[in-house]
Protein backbone atom coordinates (compact mmCIF):
# COMPACT_ATOMS: atom_id res chain seq x y z
CA UNK A 1 0.00 0.00 0.00
CA UNK A 2 1.43 3.14 -0.75
CA UNK A 3 1.86 5.99 1.79
CA UNK A 4 -0.87 8.37 0.01
CA UNK A 5 -3.02 5.10 0.01
CA UNK A 6 -1.96 4.42 3.75
CA UNK A 7 -3.14 8.27 4.49
CA UNK A 8 -6.24 8.20 2.76
CA UNK A 9 -7.23 4.46 4.69
CA UNK A 10 -6.53 6.98 7.79
CA UNK A 11 -8.62 9.65 6.90
CA UNK A 12 -11.54 7.30 6.31
CA UNK A 13 -11.14 5.47 9.61
CA UNK A 14 -10.73 8.69 11.29
CA UNK A 15 -14.23 10.21 10.05
CA UNK A 16 -15.82 6.84 10.55
CA UNK A 17 -14.44 6.71 13.85
CA UNK A 18 -15.44 10.91 14.64
CA UNK A 19 -12.48 11.40 15.60
CA UNK A 20 -8.81 12.41 13.78
CA UNK A 21 -5.54 10.33 13.12
CA UNK A 22 -4.26 9.22 16.79
CA UNK A 23 0.14 9.39 17.07
CA UNK A 24 0.61 6.17 17.45
CA UNK A 25 1.25 4.17 21.16
CA UNK A 26 2.63 0.94 21.98
CA UNK A 27 1.48 -0.45 18.80
CA UNK A 28 3.29 1.93 17.03
CA UNK A 29 4.85 0.10 13.50
CA UNK A 30 8.55 -0.95 13.10
CA UNK A 31 10.53 1.50 11.28
CA UNK A 32 12.74 0.91 8.65
CA UNK A 33 15.56 3.54 7.80
CA UNK A 34 15.65 3.29 4.33
CA UNK A 35 12.01 4.62 3.74
CA UNK A 36 12.82 7.09 6.45
CA UNK A 37 15.48 8.97 4.48
CA UNK A 38 12.78 9.23 1.77
CA UNK A 39 10.22 10.97 4.14
CA UNK A 40 13.20 13.60 5.56
CA UNK A 41 13.21 14.64 2.23
CA UNK A 42 10.05 16.40 2.91
CA UNK A 43 11.95 18.05 5.86
CA UNK A 44 14.87 19.41 3.38
CA UNK A 45 12.68 22.53 2.89
CA UNK A 46 13.67 23.86 6.27
CA UNK A 47 16.09 21.13 7.90
CA UNK A 48 19.20 19.63 7.73
CA UNK A 49 20.99 16.96 9.89
CA UNK A 50 24.68 18.99 10.84
CA UNK A 51 23.68 22.99 10.47
CA UNK A 52 20.70 25.41 11.33
CA UNK A 53 18.10 26.78 8.92
CA UNK A 54 14.73 27.60 8.67
CA UNK A 55 14.25 24.71 11.24
CA UNK A 56 17.21 23.87 13.85
CA UNK A 57 19.46 21.19 12.87
CA UNK A 58 18.58 17.01 13.78
CA UNK A 59 21.87 16.12 14.84
CA UNK A 60 21.90 15.36 18.87
CA UNK A 61 18.03 15.72 18.56
CA UNK A 62 17.77 12.83 21.20
CA UNK A 63 17.73 13.30 24.38
CA UNK A 64 17.72 17.00 23.67
CA UNK A 65 15.11 19.75 24.98
CA UNK A 66 12.88 21.13 22.47
CA UNK A 67 14.08 24.96 22.00
CA UNK A 68 17.39 24.46 22.96
CA UNK A 69 20.19 24.15 20.30
CA UNK A 70 22.13 27.48 21.11
CA UNK A 71 21.62 30.55 18.48
CA UNK A 72 18.66 29.18 16.77
CA UNK A 73 15.70 31.47 17.05
CA UNK A 74 12.90 29.45 18.25
CA UNK A 75 9.37 30.22 19.20
CA UNK A 76 8.43 31.11 22.58
CA UNK A 77 5.94 28.16 21.71
CA UNK A 78 8.71 25.92 21.51
CA UNK A 79 10.73 26.76 23.91
CA UNK A 80 8.37 26.64 26.37
CA UNK A 81 6.71 23.28 25.05
CA UNK A 82 8.89 21.29 28.39
CA UNK A 83 9.33 18.63 25.85
CA UNK A 84 12.77 16.39 25.24
CA UNK A 85 12.83 14.73 21.89
CA UNK A 86 12.84 10.73 22.14
CA UNK A 87 10.80 8.12 19.78
CA UNK A 88 7.70 8.84 21.66
CA UNK A 89 7.46 12.79 21.96
CA UNK A 90 8.61 12.88 18.19
CA UNK A 91 5.79 10.66 17.00
CA UNK A 92 3.78 13.00 18.88
CA UNK A 93 4.72 15.93 17.63
CA UNK A 94 5.30 14.55 14.07
CA UNK A 95 2.08 13.14 13.93
CA UNK A 96 0.36 17.09 14.58
CA UNK A 97 3.34 19.93 14.96
CA UNK A 98 0.40 22.42 15.64
CA UNK A 99 -1.46 20.82 17.83
CA UNK A 100 1.42 19.33 19.68
CA UNK A 101 3.05 22.52 20.27
CA UNK A 102 0.63 25.12 19.75
CA UNK A 103 2.28 28.20 18.47
CA UNK A 104 5.07 26.37 16.91
CA UNK A 105 6.88 28.26 13.76
CA UNK A 106 6.27 24.50 12.09
CA UNK A 107 3.47 25.37 9.90
CA UNK A 108 3.17 22.02 8.78
CA UNK A 109 0.08 19.51 8.93
CA UNK A 110 2.53 16.48 10.37
CA UNK A 111 3.84 13.17 9.02
CA UNK A 112 0.02 11.65 9.63
CA UNK A 113 0.62 7.96 8.84
CA UNK A 114 2.31 5.82 11.93
CA UNK A 115 4.57 3.91 9.72
CA UNK A 116 5.80 6.81 7.70
CA UNK A 117 6.32 8.26 10.96
CA UNK A 118 7.96 5.37 12.77
CA UNK A 119 10.13 5.38 9.53
CA UNK A 120 11.26 8.75 9.91
CA UNK A 121 12.01 8.64 13.45
CA UNK A 122 14.33 5.48 13.00
CA UNK A 123 16.57 7.43 10.42
CA UNK A 124 16.96 9.82 12.60
CA UNK A 125 17.85 7.47 15.38
CA UNK A 126 20.46 6.18 12.56
CA UNK A 127 21.51 9.43 11.65
CA UNK A 128 22.19 10.81 14.91
CA UNK A 129 24.63 8.38 15.06
CA UNK A 130 26.49 8.77 11.59
CA UNK A 131 29.93 10.42 11.40
CA UNK A 132 28.23 13.50 9.97
CA UNK A 133 26.30 13.70 13.78
CA UNK A 134 29.23 12.74 15.48
CA UNK A 135 31.47 15.56 14.78
CA UNK A 136 28.43 18.52 14.93
CA UNK A 137 28.56 20.13 18.13
CA UNK B 1 22.43 16.80 -19.88
CA UNK B 2 19.23 16.03 -21.95
CA UNK B 3 18.05 19.70 -20.71
CA UNK B 4 20.81 21.40 -22.47
CA UNK B 5 20.48 19.37 -25.63
CA UNK B 6 16.72 21.21 -25.37
CA UNK B 7 17.88 24.54 -24.12
CA UNK B 8 19.67 25.22 -27.53
CA UNK B 9 16.69 24.62 -29.53
CA UNK B 10 14.93 27.64 -31.09
CA UNK B 11 11.21 27.02 -30.67
CA UNK B 12 12.34 25.54 -26.59
CA UNK B 13 13.69 28.55 -25.85
CA UNK B 14 10.60 30.05 -26.97
CA UNK B 15 8.04 28.26 -25.06
CA UNK B 16 10.11 28.74 -22.29
CA UNK B 17 9.92 32.49 -22.52
CA UNK B 18 6.05 31.87 -22.95
CA UNK B 19 6.42 29.74 -19.96
CA UNK B 20 7.86 31.98 -17.95
CA UNK B 21 5.56 34.87 -18.93
CA UNK B 22 2.62 32.64 -17.95
CA UNK B 23 4.13 31.85 -14.48
CA UNK B 24 4.42 35.23 -13.71
CA UNK B 25 1.09 36.21 -14.92
CA UNK B 26 -0.29 33.10 -12.40
CA UNK B 27 2.01 34.54 -9.78
CA UNK B 28 0.50 37.67 -9.75
CA UNK B 29 -3.09 36.39 -9.60
CA UNK B 30 -1.72 34.62 -6.68
CA UNK B 31 0.03 38.32 -5.07
CA UNK B 32 -3.50 40.21 -5.94
CA UNK B 33 -5.34 37.17 -3.96
CA UNK B 34 -3.59 37.92 -1.29
CA UNK B 35 -3.62 41.39 -1.11
CA UNK B 36 -7.27 42.09 -1.96
CA UNK B 37 -8.40 40.31 0.88
CA UNK B 38 -6.49 41.79 3.84
CA UNK B 39 -9.10 43.13 5.56
CA UNK B 40 -10.85 40.34 5.81
CA UNK B 41 -7.31 38.51 7.03
CA UNK B 42 -6.96 40.83 9.44
CA UNK B 43 -9.78 39.83 11.89
CA UNK B 44 -7.97 36.53 11.75
CA UNK B 45 -7.37 37.07 15.70
CA UNK B 46 -5.38 33.62 16.88
CA UNK B 47 -6.46 32.07 13.69
CA UNK B 48 -4.54 35.12 11.94
CA UNK B 49 -1.55 34.77 13.84
CA UNK B 50 -1.12 31.02 13.01
CA UNK B 51 -0.96 32.30 9.24
CA UNK B 52 1.38 35.08 9.66
CA UNK B 53 3.99 32.39 11.35
CA UNK B 54 3.25 30.08 8.72
CA UNK B 55 4.01 32.42 6.55
CA UNK B 56 7.00 33.55 7.84
CA UNK B 57 8.12 30.61 8.10
CA UNK B 58 7.68 30.17 4.02
CA UNK B 59 9.54 33.63 3.76
CA UNK B 60 12.32 32.08 5.60
CA UNK B 61 13.20 28.90 3.52
CA UNK B 62 12.00 31.36 0.69
CA UNK B 63 15.23 33.81 1.63
CA UNK B 64 17.88 30.95 1.85
CA UNK B 65 16.74 29.58 -1.68
CA UNK B 66 17.15 33.10 -2.84
CA UNK B 67 20.98 32.79 -1.36
CA UNK B 68 21.33 29.59 -2.59
CA UNK B 69 20.68 29.87 -6.26
CA UNK B 70 23.18 33.31 -5.83
CA UNK B 71 26.12 30.45 -4.34
CA UNK B 72 24.98 28.49 -7.54
CA UNK B 73 25.25 31.57 -9.39
CA UNK B 74 28.82 32.74 -8.21
CA UNK B 75 29.85 29.47 -8.02
CA UNK B 76 31.33 29.72 -11.95
CA UNK B 77 30.45 25.52 -11.65
CA UNK B 78 26.97 26.69 -14.09
CA UNK B 79 27.20 26.73 -17.65
CA UNK B 80 24.48 29.01 -19.87
CA UNK B 81 21.88 28.26 -20.43
CA UNK B 82 21.35 26.42 -16.86
CA UNK B 83 22.77 29.83 -15.58
CA UNK B 84 19.70 31.66 -16.92
CA UNK B 85 17.77 29.13 -15.64
CA UNK B 86 18.93 29.32 -12.00
CA UNK B 87 18.83 32.81 -12.31
CA UNK B 88 14.93 32.52 -13.51
CA UNK B 89 14.15 30.26 -10.80
CA UNK B 90 15.75 32.90 -8.30
CA UNK B 91 13.74 35.71 -9.72
CA UNK B 92 10.81 33.45 -8.94
CA UNK B 93 11.69 33.42 -5.17
CA UNK B 94 12.41 36.98 -5.36
CA UNK B 95 8.49 37.04 -5.95
CA UNK B 96 7.57 34.72 -3.53
CA UNK B 97 9.53 36.02 -0.80
CA UNK B 98 7.95 39.77 -1.86
CA UNK B 99 4.59 38.72 -1.89
CA UNK B 100 4.98 36.84 1.45
CA UNK B 101 6.34 39.53 3.29
CA UNK B 102 3.87 42.50 2.09
CA UNK B 103 1.40 40.25 3.41
CA UNK B 104 2.79 39.43 6.65
CA UNK B 105 2.92 42.61 7.24
CA UNK B 106 -0.90 43.89 6.17
CA UNK B 107 -1.58 41.26 8.49
CA UNK B 108 0.05 42.84 11.69
CA UNK B 109 2.96 40.74 11.38
CA UNK B 110 6.77 41.04 11.13
CA UNK B 111 8.82 39.46 7.84
CA UNK B 112 11.61 37.76 8.86
CA UNK B 113 15.27 39.11 7.68
CA UNK B 114 17.42 37.63 5.18
CA UNK B 115 20.15 35.92 7.58
CA UNK B 116 23.62 37.56 7.56
CA UNK B 117 24.77 34.18 6.39
CA UNK B 118 23.44 30.95 5.39
CA UNK B 119 25.04 27.66 6.13
CA UNK B 120 24.84 25.55 2.56
CA UNK B 121 26.98 22.19 1.72
CA UNK B 122 29.67 24.22 -0.38
CA UNK B 123 32.37 21.30 0.19
CA UNK B 124 30.33 18.87 -1.94
CA UNK B 125 29.46 21.17 -4.63
CA UNK B 126 32.00 20.19 -7.04
CA UNK B 127 30.18 20.42 -10.62
CA UNK B 128 27.25 21.43 -11.93
CA UNK B 129 25.49 18.34 -11.50
CA UNK B 130 26.00 18.73 -7.78
CA UNK B 131 24.60 22.01 -7.64
CA UNK B 132 21.41 21.44 -9.97
CA UNK B 133 21.40 18.06 -7.38
CA UNK B 134 21.39 20.45 -4.41
CA UNK B 135 18.85 22.63 -5.88
CA UNK B 136 16.40 20.51 -6.63
CA UNK B 137 16.65 18.85 -2.96
CA UNK B 138 15.35 22.45 -1.86
CA UNK B 139 12.83 22.56 -4.25
CA UNK B 140 11.09 19.34 -3.57
CA UNK B 141 11.62 19.72 0.07
CA UNK B 142 9.82 23.35 -1.01
CA UNK B 143 7.19 21.48 -2.74
CA UNK B 144 6.63 19.12 0.53
CA UNK B 145 6.95 22.17 2.83
CA UNK B 146 4.35 24.01 1.04
CA UNK B 147 1.92 20.86 0.87
CA UNK B 148 2.25 20.44 4.74
CA UNK B 149 1.52 23.73 5.12
CA UNK B 150 -1.38 24.51 2.33
CA UNK B 151 -4.30 22.05 4.84
CA UNK B 152 -3.09 24.07 7.86
CA UNK B 153 -4.15 27.85 6.95
CA UNK B 154 -7.18 28.91 8.48
CA UNK B 155 -7.88 31.53 5.49
CA UNK B 156 -8.74 29.65 2.12
CA UNK B 157 -7.06 32.59 -0.35
CA UNK B 158 -3.64 31.97 1.63
CA UNK B 159 -4.16 28.34 1.03
CA UNK B 160 -4.37 29.38 -2.49
CA UNK B 161 -2.01 31.65 -2.69
CA UNK B 162 0.78 28.80 -1.01
CA UNK B 163 -0.68 26.26 -3.44
CA UNK B 164 -0.07 28.30 -6.29
CA UNK B 165 3.62 28.77 -5.31
CA UNK B 166 3.86 25.37 -4.72
CA UNK B 167 3.18 24.56 -8.16
CA UNK B 168 5.71 27.16 -9.07
CA UNK B 169 8.31 25.17 -6.74
CA UNK B 170 7.17 21.63 -8.43
CA UNK B 171 8.13 22.77 -12.02
CA UNK B 172 11.58 23.73 -10.24
CA UNK B 173 11.99 20.68 -9.28
CA UNK B 174 10.90 18.76 -12.09
CA UNK B 175 13.18 20.56 -14.47
CA UNK B 176 16.17 20.46 -12.49
CA UNK B 177 15.67 16.86 -12.21
CA UNK B 178 15.64 16.96 -15.91
CA UNK B 179 18.44 18.79 -16.50
CA UNK B 180 20.20 15.86 -14.32
CA UNK B 181 19.01 13.55 -16.68
CA UNK B 182 16.18 12.16 -14.44
CA UNK B 183 12.66 11.24 -14.64
CA UNK B 184 11.26 14.86 -14.57
CA UNK B 185 7.81 13.71 -12.86
CA UNK B 186 9.17 10.65 -11.16
CA UNK B 187 5.51 9.64 -9.25
CA UNK B 188 1.36 10.42 -9.87
CA UNK B 189 1.88 11.79 -6.57
CA UNK B 190 3.91 14.14 -3.79
CA UNK B 191 4.04 13.91 -0.44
Amino acid sequence: MTALARALAGVALAFAAGSAPAAAKDTAPRGDAKAGEAVYARCLACHALAYDRTGPRHCGLFGRRAGSVKGFHYSNAMRHSNIVWSRKTLDRFLANPMKAVPGTAMGYAGVTDPKERADLIVYLEQANASPECRKTP
Amino acid sequence: MSFLILGNAPDALAARRSFLGKSGLLLSGAAVALLARQEALAKGGKSGASDVRILNTALGAELEAIAAYQLGAESGLLQKPVLDLALTFQGHHKQHAEILSQTIAKLGGKPVAAKDKYNFPTDTLKTQADVLRFAATLEKGAVSAYLGAVPVFHNSDLAKAAASILGDEAMHWAILRNALGEVPVPSAFMA
